[in-house]
């Protein structure tokens, strides 16, 4: 009894998840344009590039360190914190962006250079 | 010059034969009642003065460093440290970025050449060492302080040593920082401190604004330095900007350091402050490391490249 107890229970919250899913997907779906876009920034002389990024909602966006010195990204404002390792020469960070708002973030050793990404 | 001879004691020709290896930078700068004067380089006898000492500065390893700038970091730093060993200093000090990355097996690596030098040695990380984890593996391994913020001081034959971290929780759009914490102990640390004590301040970033547009200052450097005012000789050792440039401010004399890995541009020279290449035969002229000389409260400094 307690094993199909249980069965039941786990049935059930299942069903409420797809159930969750389904009515999220048709909740972003209308008007609200979610993108799969992707976009890039390129560090490059202490400097990201371009220095303000306006995407859609969902982008993917990656930074890549054309520096011969190490850099990070770390946000430093916006809805969402976000902060990469080390980035060596060559080396790239991704961040996809699902909630709307302006992030600005830094270089957290270099913090005179600084960026933005406008997610509408 | 006269009252320079008269500092010259116990001279022989070992001691004379270091100096002379010290003497390609041809550069000294003295402290004294707070006016600096520059030696000739026979006044470096002054050092073998009865309560004098000697220690050597060197900074920005860059253990970990890959770029076309210097493909051999670890061959410049050990090269950096024959010369220093070769001068006979008490000790060392080195002003950060001992790493390129904050790897542990850089910091292995460093600790492992360092080592060859066999001279007790006082660290402060520099950004690329507090890069991952705001500096907890580079104080695990080097650090000395007390404090979780890894500031400390000490007292080396009646100098006093204050070793600051300006490296850790910057600002967008900033510079270094000190933080409030660390300024009050900066001051509690002075406090009982006599105005005749030759006080020497390590930091990694420079504590007077080079370039801000390059982050080459400390944000907090001015109310930290209100706090040395008082005393007659101050001198302040900085690394970060990979290269040699001073300046004297009342009591207060502010030098950068020659890195060991590679130079930088001269400041606002060119788009960015990033590694410097120059041709392979005069890289070892844009490194080098930094001798001390500390009589009573005369401080002298001899930057020397690695190769002339």
């Amino acid at each position: 009894m307690t094993v199909y107890r249980k069965n039941l229970a786990t049935t059930l919250l299942c069903a409420a998840m797809l159930v969750a899913l389904i009515c999220g997907a048709f909740y972003m779906r209308p008007g609200l344009a979610a993108s799969d876009a992707k976009a890039a920034v390129t560090i490059d002389n202490y400097a990201f590039g371009p220095g303000t990024l306006t995407v859609k909602r969902g982008t993917t966006v990656t930074w890549t360190n054309k520096d011969d010195d190490v850099h990070t990204v770390k946000s430093d404002e916006g809805p969402v914190a976000f902060k990469s390792q080390a980035l060596d020469t060559g080396d790239s960070f991704t961040v996809t962006f699902d909630k709307a708002g302006t992030y600005q973030y830094i270089c957290s050793i270099h913090p005179h250079m600084q960026g933005k990404i406008v997610v509408q | 010059m006269s009252e320079d001879v008269k500092d010259a004691r116990g001279m022989n020709r070992r001691r004379a034969m270091q100096c002379l290896m010290w003497g390609s930078a041809g550069v000294l700068w003295t402290m004294s009642g707070g006016v600096p004067k520059a030696l000739r380089l026979d006044g470096e006898a002054v050092a073998a003065e009865a309560g004098s000492f000697s220690f050597a500065q060197i900074s920005d390893t860059h253990i970990g460093f890959k770029a076309p700038a210097n493909p051999n970091p670890n061959g410049t730093l050990t090269e950096a440290l024959a010369r220093i060993t070769a001068a006979r200093p008490a000790f060392m000090v080195h002003t950060g970025d001992v790493s390129h990355l904050a790897k542990p097996e850089q910091f292995d690596t460093a600790a492992e050449i360092m080592k060859s030098a066999k001279l007790d040695t006082f660290y402060i990380p520099g950004e690329h060492d507090t890069i991952e984890d705001d500096g907890k593996l580079f104080f695990e391994r080097f650090g000395r302080a007390k404090n979780t913020g890894g500031w400390y001081s000490f007292d080396m034959h009646g100098a006093h040593f204050v070793a600051l971290v300006n490296v850790v929780g910057l600002k967008g759009g900033g510079q270094g920082m000190l933080g409030a914490a660390q300024r009050e102990w900066l001051e509690d640390d002075l406090k009982s401190r006599s105005a005749s004590t030759p006080i020497i301040i390590l930091a990694h970033m420079p504590l007077w604004s080079i370039y801000p547009q390059w982050g080459w200052g400390t944000e907090d450097a001015a109310p930290a330095l209100d706090y040395v005012k008082r005393f007659g000789s101050v001198t302040v050792l900085n690394g970060h900007i990979h290269q040699v440039i001073q300046k004297v401010e009342g009591n207060v004399t502010y030098h950068t350091a020659y890195s060991t890995a590679f130079p930088q541009p001269a400041p606002g020279d060119g788009p960015g402050p990033g590694p410097l290449k120059v041709p392979a035969d005069k890289l070892k002229a844009m490194l080098g490391v930094r001798r001390i000389d500390v009589v009573a409260d005369r401080v002298a400094l001899r930057d020397a490249p690695l190769q002339a």
